[in-house]
């Protein structure tokens, strides 16, 4: 699975949860850009370990901020 | 020449740090006390500062010079005020006086401690009996303390703030399920790896929708993977299962659950927390759990109420049938005029009424007080799903009576505030 494909898939999952439509790169920001309160937070990380069937713990959750973050954490945890 | 010592005469208070500057640390919270600020604003009162002048039974307080029904505490089984449990923090006061000053390691376990536990093994029919300072700094204490580094904590998104800050103070990696979902949370502990420690942390009734936890289906899975559990029974203790012991009793899951943790500050009716069980190893969590070592032990008076009080418990069958008759009729009551409430039925004895925005809330919450009623205000971020609640929790105290004018009350206030028709 390449990093491209990921960034599809997680696009993917953010949709139900982008009320505001923002364009998204790797550089968008879940709680400045998507606006997202903790309770979003932990609806998205529950539908993205379900799509990949992995674990994203809440100290890994705690330094992901950005969409490319969140990709290259997916490829560590899926590459295994 | 000048002086040695150079004594600058311009450094007026100007030249401290600006509060309001970029390097205010509370800056962050400003956007809260905008909110906050708006809210008052608009005339209401502040939910979050209410101050009780008279407590004069475990149903009725004096809030400004007015007396109030209130149906926004914990004191599920009304032992606040029972003769017994305080003739019995009289005499500790008295003979032991009124604080340890020390921790329970060291100068602060006295004969009165060692009573509460004995009363608590009795009680839950455990071998052992932790007593803490606080229910908070129980869960604080075992969680961080149970689950070290390389071990997994799986918790119900819905847990109680303790919960989550045990884990936060611990180094174990944590996991949370989505809220009472056995499928969740199966397939979350079949993602960690096999030979992990693991604990699953559930709570028997859930404090702020009143819901209680699938615990037979969950406690199934968990064991199936090979996990510890640990049981928040904060608001079970007192009137769930034929001794009073929680949910995991009443669901027939006491073989199963490894550890209960539970409060004084609710069906007890004082302060300080506990965790029991039957694990053989269970006591060297004196040694090695900081929230246990590094506190002040409870004051004698406290552990003697407590003792007294969960003693009690034990033959309590008049008070709990009472206190379901209380919450199924509040429930059903509630509903008729016209109320969403979070449960479909009564399961336990809070029963939480949905409102649709801060505003509404805080309306009908002033509107009751001022009709003589006091009930708890939750929001987000304590709240689920990001919903508005007028939290309700009955008391076996709580007369026939005084249940029928909550719902006029309640019924006056909603169609003063347009909540309902």
């Amino acid at each position: 699975m390449t990093d491209n494909d990921i960034f599809e898939r997680v696009a993917e999952q953010i949709e139900p949860f982008n009320k505001k439509g923002v364009e998204l790169t790797e550089a968008t920001t879940f709680a400045t850009d998507l606006e997202w309160d903790s309770l979003t937070v932990m609806d998205f990380v529950a539908a993205v370990e379900d799509e990949f069937d992995i674990l994203i713990t809440m100290n890994m959750q705690a330094e992901i901020e950005t969409v490319g973050q969140l990709v290259a954490t997916i490829r560590k945890l899926t590459d295994k | 020449m000048t002086d040695a010592i150079d004594t600058p005469e311009d450094t007026t208070l100007a030249d401290l740090p600006n509060p309001s500057g970029p390097h205010d640390l509370l800056s962050k919270f400003k956007p809260l006390i905008n909110e906050r600020e708006a809210l008052l604003a608009t005339g209401v009162r502040d939910p979050f500062s209410i101050v009780m002048t008279e407590v004069k039974s475990p149903t009725l307080a004096v809030i400004q010079g007015k007396d109030t029904i209130l149906l926004g505490t914990y004191n599920y089984m009304g032992m606040t005020f029972d003769p017994d449990v305080i003739a019995a923090g009289k005499d500790a006061l008295e003979k032991f006086g009124s604080g340890t000053t020390g921790s329970r390691v060291l100068n602060g376990t006295y004969q009165g401690h060692k009573e509460c536990e004995d009363a608590l093994k009795e009680f839950y029919g455990t071998d052992h009996a932790i007593v803490f300072s606080t229910g908070y700094q129980a869960n604080l204490g075992v969680i961080s303390t149970l689950a070290g580094k390389g071990d997994y904590i799986i918790l119900d998104a819905d847990s109680h703030a303790s919960i989550y800050d045990g884990c936060w103070l611990g180094n174990a990696e944590i996991v949370r399920f989505r809220h009472n979902s056995v499928e969740d949370l199966d397939k979350r502990l079949g993602r960690l790896p096999k030979e992990a420690g693991k604990l699953v942390v559930l709570e028997g009734v859930y404090s702020m929708f009143g819901d209680i936890a699938p615990l037979p289906e969950m406690v199934a899975v968990a064991k199936k993977h090979g996990a510890m559990i640990l049981c928040d029974e904060a608001h079970g203790m007192g009137f769930f299962g034929p001794n009073g012991r929680g949910v995991y009793e009443e669901l027939g899951c006491e073989k199963d659950i490894d550890f209960v943790v539970g409060t004084f500050s609710k069906s007890v009716g004082t302060v300080g927390g506990f965790c029991v069980s039957n694990h053989p190893d269970f006591e060297v969590l004196r040694l090695v759990c900081r929230p246990y070592v590094f506190t002040a032990s409870l004051p004698p008076s406290v552990v003697a109420t407590a003792a007294t009080s969960i003693r009690k418990l034990m033959h309590a069958g008049d008070k709990r049938a009472h206190l379901w008759k209380n919450s199924r009729r509040l429930h059903q009551g509630l509903r008729d005029l016209g109320y969403t409430i979070a449960t479909e039925t009564a399961q336990s004895a809070i029963i939480a009424v949905m409102l649709p925005d801060q505003e509404k809330a805080v309306m009908l919450w002033q509107a009751l007080l001022e009709g003589g009623l006091y009930v708890n205000l939750a929001r987000p971020p304590a709240t689920p799903a990001g919903t508005y609640l007028l939290r309700c929790s009955l008391c076996a105290e709580h007369s026939d009576e005084q249940v029928g004018q909550i719902l006029a009350i309640f019924a006056a206030a909603g169609r003063a505030v347009g909540c309902i028709a």
